[in-house]
């Protein structure tokens, strides 16, 4: 088995704050995550992708077109934005770095057969550093 | 228990078919096709899998792992031209899976012991970019 891993980063703000609970329980629960202005993270993200080595070229995949795939879905949209104002799916879900991994996730899944058809390689492993001192990784 | 060593080596490759033209091996390799080469300061993580010997309290012996890697790796690839200088890379291309997987090959006949096995090879081409690969059908 050969897995492929490349390794992005990006720069956002958010506030986590769940609408169903009160101001009180939204700053028991997350602390200083809950400051109303927000607060920002250099996020590092790495994206991992499995597969047959083509026999030929020697490549999992075509590294150029998974940076353009990440730089469309993730680094365009996400890089110095705000996420709970300016990513749609965060205007009704806490973007917490769990439902942060899950949407990067659902939007590379999006395009994935587009980009890489028929026998291509697999999305394998999403993991993302928030701060030096967490990381979040979900596995296929 | 998984156990890890590191080296590191610098050397420079190209990727390019030669049956494809400069145009088509841009196209399918990017920066990394230029004719002249270019290099990279490679990075290697050897993990090991296996209980630590009672007496010893150790897995495996990391200076052997060391000297292994040293003897196997290092010494033939730092600061050579993989292309030229190193098979199989006269013939296959040397991307950062197929360096894994060469290295793998190199290293696993001298890692054989009842309490050990290779369990994996991580290829660090640069800091953003690894391949990591666990033997078998590649």
């Amino acid at each position: 088995m050969i897995r492929l891993t490349r390794r992005y980063r990006f720069s956002a703000s958010h506030r986590l704050d769940a609408p169903g609970l009160s101001a009180d329980e939204n700053r028991a629960l997350y602390g200083k995550c809950n400051n109303p202005h927000g607060h920002g993270h250099d996020y590092a993200l790495e994206v991992s992708v499995s597969g047959p080595v083509d026999a030929e070229s020697g490549r999992v995949a075509d590294v150029e077109a998974l940076d353009a795939l990440v730089r469309e879905q993730v680094i365009g949209p996400f890089d110095h934005h705000d996420l709970n104002t300016e990513v749609p799916a965060f205007a009704a879900l806490v973007p917490t770095t769990e439902n942060l991994a899950l949407e990067i996730r659902s939007r590379l899944a999006g395009r994935w057969s587009q980009l890489f058809p028929g026998r291509g390689p697999a999305l394998d492993r999403i993991r993302i550093q928030e701060t030096k001192r967490n990381r979040f990784e979900l596995l296929n | 228990m998984l156990i890890t060593r590191r080296a590191d080596f610098s050397a420079s490759h190209v990727c390019r078919l030669p049956r494809l033209s400069d145009e088509e091996n841009r196209a399918l390799y990017g920066a990394a096709s230029n004719p002249h080469g270019h290099g990279h300061n490679y990075v290697i993580e050897v993990t090991l899998e296996g209980d630590p010997e009672p007496e010893t309290g150790m897995v495996f012996d990391l200076k052997r792992l060391k000297d292994v890697l040293q003897r196997e790796v290092v010494e033939p690839m730092d600061h050579r031209f993989l292309n030229l200088e190193v098979p199989p890379f006269d013939t296959v291309v040397p991307t950062t899976e197929n360096l894994a997987i060469e290295v793998w090959r190199r290293i696993e006949p001298h890692l054989v012991s009842p309490r050990v096995r290779l369990h994996g090879v991580r290829v660090y081409e640069t800091e953003d970019l690894y391949v990591d690969y666990f033997g078998g059908q590649s």
